[in-house]
Order: C-alpha cells, then sequence, then structure tokens
C-alpha cells in the first residue's frame, strides 16, 4: 500500500497534481451549481416584484399616470 | 459630384495623421523616450559590463519595444473616437477597413519606425556589435509593423470598455508573444553573427498575416466599439 | 430541407429546457469514466519503462490540456456564430465557457510543471508548446476582462466574440509547434493520425480520462449556460412558466 503511495518516488510530484485537478474538477461544478442557483433566485425575485405591482416610476408610466 | 476614390480617402486620412501629430510633437516623443528610458535603465541599474548587456540586449530590447508600442497605442482610436471622426469613417461609405490600416500605417510611421532608428543608439549601449545592426534593423521593421497591426485590435476592441488602458496591455500582449519571441531570437542570431533568416521569415510571416487580417478584425471591433 | 429543427436552438426557452434535461446525461458517464480511469491510471497501468510510476500525471496533464484548447475551439466557435448570425444563445455558450477553460488551462500548466520537474530537472522550460497554453491562458483571461468591462451585453458579447476568433490562431501553434520545432515537450503519441505508440493498457485510462473531461465539461457547459440564458432573458415570460 505504501508503495502506491510513493509512487516509485515520484509522490511529490504526482500527488499535487492529481489534487489540483480534483480541486479544479470540483470547484468548477460547485461554482456552476451556485450560479445556477442565485440567476433562480434573482428571477424569482424580479418575476415576484412584477406580478406585486410595486409603485415605481416605471410601473406608474407603464399605466400612464404622470 | 463622384465620391472620392479609396485611394484619395486612404491619402487623406494619412496626411490628416501626421498634421496633428506635427502639432503635438510631444505626444509622438512620449514612447520614444519610454523607449530609450527603459533600455537605459539596464546599464544603470543592473551592470556596466558590456559583455553581460549584450547577453540580454535581444531581450531588454524587444521588451521595451513592445511596451512603448502599447503606450503609443492608446492614441491610435482615442482621440478619433471621442470627436466624432471615427464614426465619419465608419459611415464614410468608404471601406473601413482600409481607412484603418491607413491610419495603423501613419501610427507606424510615428511610433514603430522613430522606435526602430533608434535601435542603433540603444543597442550600442547595450554592447550590441555595429555589425548586427543590420539584422536588427530587419527584424525591428516587421517587429514593429506587427505590432502597430495587432495593436489596432486591441485599440478598437477597448473604445468600448471603461478601464481601456490595462485592458489593452492585457489583449494585445498574447498576440504579441510571438513578434517578441521570432524578434529576440533573430537580435540574439545578428548578435552571435549567425544567419537569421529563419525567424525574419516568421516575422515577415506574422507581419503579412498582419497586414491581411489585423485591419479586419479592428474593423469589426470599431464599428461594435462605436455604437 | 427542414431547418426548423435547428432554428429551435435559437429560442432561449428552448435551449434551458433542453440542457436541463442533458445535464445529468453528460454528468454521471463522465463521473463514472473519471473514476474508472483513475483506477486504472493510477492502479491497473504498468509503471513507464522510462519514468517509472510518474509518468501518470499524464492522466491528468493530457485532459486538462485538451479541455483548455477544446474549449477556447468551443467558445470561439460560439462567438463565432453568435456574431455572424446574431444568435445571442450563442453568445450565451461562449461565455458560459470561458471561466472552465481558463480552470483546466492554469491546471494543465501546473501539472506539467510538476511534471516537468522530475523529468526534465526544471519547472518551465519556454518551449514553444508551454509558451502557447501560456498564451492560451492570457487569451481568456482577456475574453474575460473584457466582457467585464463593456457595461452592454449584446456590445460585451460581439466584442469578446472578435477577441476570441482572432486568438483562435493560437490554437495550431499548440497543436503543431511539437512537431515544428525541436521541442523538450514530448511529440504527440496519442493524436498522430497513425497508431498511438502507447501500450494498450496505458492508453485506455487515457482516453477514458479524456472522454470523461468532454463529458463533463459538457455538463458543467450546460449548467452555466442556463444560469446565462436565465439572466439574460430578464422578464420574458416563459421565465415564470419555467420556475413555479
Amino acid at each position: 500500500m505504501s508503495d502506491f503511495f510513493s509512487m516509485g518516488g515520484y509522490a511529490m510530484f504526482l500527488w499535487p497534481a492529481y489534487a489540483v485537478t480534483l480541486l479544479a474538477i470540483v470547484i468548477n461544478v460547485y461554482t456552476a451549481r451556485r450560479d445556477l442557483q442565485q440567476a433562480r433566485a434573482e428571477a424569482r425575485r424580479r418575476l415576484a416584484a412584477s406580478r406585486a405591482g410595486t409603485t415605481d416610476a416605471s410601473d406608474q408610466a407603464l399605466r400612464g399616470q404622470p | 459630384m463622384s465620391a472620392p476614390g479609396v485611394l484619395r480617402a486612404a491619402v487623406w486620412v494619412v496626411q490628416r495623421d501626421l498634421r496633428l501629430a506635427a502639432r503635438r510633437p510631444a505626444q509622438v516623443l512620449q514612447p520614444l523616450a519610454f523607449f530609450a528610458v527603459v533600455t537605459l535603465l539596464f546599464p544603470l541599474g543592473y551592470t556596466p559590463e558590456l559583455a553581460k548587456l549584450r547577453a540580454i540586449a535581444p531581450g531588454v530590447l524587444w521588451v521595451a519595444a513592445l511596451l512603448a508600442s502599447m503606450l503609443a497605442l492608446e492614441s491610435l482610436f482615442r482621440e478619433d473616437a471621442e470627436d466624432g471622426t471615427l464614426e465619419q469613417f465608419v459611415v464614410s461609405g468608404q471601406p473601413l477597413t482600409l481607412l484603418l490600416l491607413a491610419k495603423t500605417a501613419t501610427h507606424w510611421l510615428l511610433t514603430g519606425l522613430p522606435l526602430t532608428l533608434m535601435a542603433p543608439l540603444v543597442g550600442g549601449a547595450l554592447g550590441v556589435p555595429f555589425a548586427a545592426l543590420g539584422g536588427i534593423l530587419s527584424a525591428l521593421v516587421l517587429g514593429t509593423i506587427s505590432l502597430s497591426l495587432i495593436g489596432a485590435v486591441g485599440a478598437g476592441l477597448t473604445l468600448a470598455s471603461r478601464r481601456g488602458g490595462v485592458l489593452l496591455s492585457l489583449l494585445t500582449l498574447p498576440l504579441a508573444v510571438p513578434v517578441l519571441i521570432f524578434g529576440a531570437r533573430a537580435t540574439e542570431l545578428a548578435i552571435a553573427g549567425d544567419s537569421l533568416t529563419a525567424p525574419l521569415y516568421l516575422l515577415g510571416a506574422v507581419a503579412v498575416l498582419g497586414v491581411t487580417l489585423a485591419p479586419l478584425a479592428a474593423a469589426a471591433a470599431v464599428r461594435i466599439g462605436l455604437e | 430541407m427542414d431547418w426548423t429543427w435547428l432554428h429551435k436552438f435559437g429560442s432561449p426557452p428552448h435551449v434551458y429546457r433542453l440542457a436541463g434535461l442533458l445535464t445529468p446525461w453528460f454528468a454521471w458517464p463522465a463521473a463514472l469514466l473519471i473514476l474508472g480511469a483513475l483506477y486504472g491510471g493510477l492502479v491497473l497501468a504498468p509503471p513507464d519503462y522510462q519514468q517509472g510510476d510518474g509518468f501518470r500525471i499524464i492522466y491528468v496533464h493530457a485532459p486538462s490540456a485538451w479541455l483548455g484548447v477544446m474549449i477556447y475551439a468551443v467558445m470561439a466557435t460560439a462567438a463565432g456564430v453568435g456574431l455572424i448570425w446574431r444568435m445571442k444563445v450563442a453568445h450565451a455558450v461562449a461565455a458560459s465557457c470561458a471561466g472552465v477553460g481558463a480552470w483546466f488551462t492554469v491546471v494543465s500548466l501546473l501539472t506539467g510543471m510538476l511534471w516537468g520537474k522530475p523529468m526534465w530537472g526544471t519547472y518551465w522550460v519556454w518551449d514553444p508548446r508551454l509558451t502557447a497554453q501560456l498564451i492560451l491562458l492570457f487569451l481568456y483571461l482577456g475574453f474575460m476582462g473584457l466582457r467585464a468591462s463593456i457595461d452592454d451585453t449584446s456590445r460585451a458579447d460581439r466584442a469578446s466574440a472578435v477577441l476570441a476568433l482572432v486568438g483562435v490562431v493560437n490554437l495550431p501553434v499548440i497543436r503543431y509547434s511539437v512537431e515544428w520545432w525541436n521541442s523538450i515537450h514530448q511529440a504527440p503519441s496519442v493524436m498522430k493520425m497513425d497508431r498511438p505508440s502507447m501500450p494498450f493498457d496505458m492508453l485506455a485510462p487515457l482516453l477514458a480520462m479524456l472522454l470523461g473531461f468532454t463529458l463533463y465539461f459538457g455538463a458543467v457547459l450546460l449548467i452555466r449556460l442556463r444560469a446565462e440564458i436565465l439572466r439574460r432573458e430578464r422578464n420574458a415570460s416563459w421565465i415564470r412558466e419555467e420556475l413555479t
């Protein structure tokens, strides 16, 4: 088993290389999914705001009020 | 009344840019002064020994030329974009590609060419032998032409962006690296007295590729940037 | 010929739904392939007669390098399609590619350094392929930087598309630099047109990793694409149906 970990003496280079790659794989999946979650949450917020009929200026303009 | 031909339009662009530059010599001289200062920093800050300076001369010359060119690129399109001249180019009905090529060529005449002509002085300060100068000048001519063309693409792209200067360097550098590599290699061979046909051919190839493709990309970039 | 199927790819809601459906079909096979290839590469493959166990870095280095280059090609193609045919979805694809591509270019440079040190005695050599990979990283960063610095989405899309297309000249340099110049980097051993020169039990995990990484990128792209489409579509009515 320790033979496996020492990788013929190359352990110091090989395992960090694998670790860095694994890190990139995990980070990219994680950030992608979080990005999607955030985008969905934002979209829901925008929908809720427009459906609730806020009384800001743009909404009034839409209804033709001064 | 017939519209002026493309050639006349291009000549007009060149003449205008030369006239404007003549009114503001400081703007033209700045990159050249920068080039001189950067290269002269090495004998002062590194070592006065000519043999050691000769060893780093290829790299120093070309990095300094690259940095000076990038400094000069800011002035390629920015002012014309701000005062509306560039927009006139776009709607003029003349091929934007050729007008931008004319602008870039003039820009090279005002920056790349003087830079190249300064090389004997600057090279001498770095211990470059007289015999090497012919080769170094040829390489610099081709290299600075490519740098102006590549820079024109970056300058066009950054017209639309808020932070022009730093981004321009970030965009131009990756594309300019081959010029740097081949140019430094050519200089190295020239100093050693060997034949530098190989890197010169490569520099020529990059320049030709640049002349044909860069104005097209720059025109596309300028159109997008001016909206 | 009926081209409507192709036109559907221009429709954001259609792409959004399709991406959602396809993601597991990319993600699970990717996971299986990568895990299988890990086992095959670390355990099953015999040590190299020259490099011993050190060669096993190839199982993370080569797929990362492949991803860096392939993603750029996808990004530039999508950007080109978006620029020429004015398809918003294509620009969204290009935007979704950049981050992953940059990451794996960094990984390929780092793993390459970790492989180079024991093999060539140095972490870095300014040889053509490595230099071209570094240029690739700067191209990605430039693409992302340019996008970030232009406020208007449409202009950002088109300006960065021009940049991506100009940078395509770098790709053949990466691919062929080891042939054109006598380089310290290995000559191509997998992508040669004739039979690869690696023995099969070393080659199989590598091919599995390459495929696994490619599918992994597909999955990540689809997730990012959905987020990008949602952000761009603002208040479009189809979003209401999708999210409630």
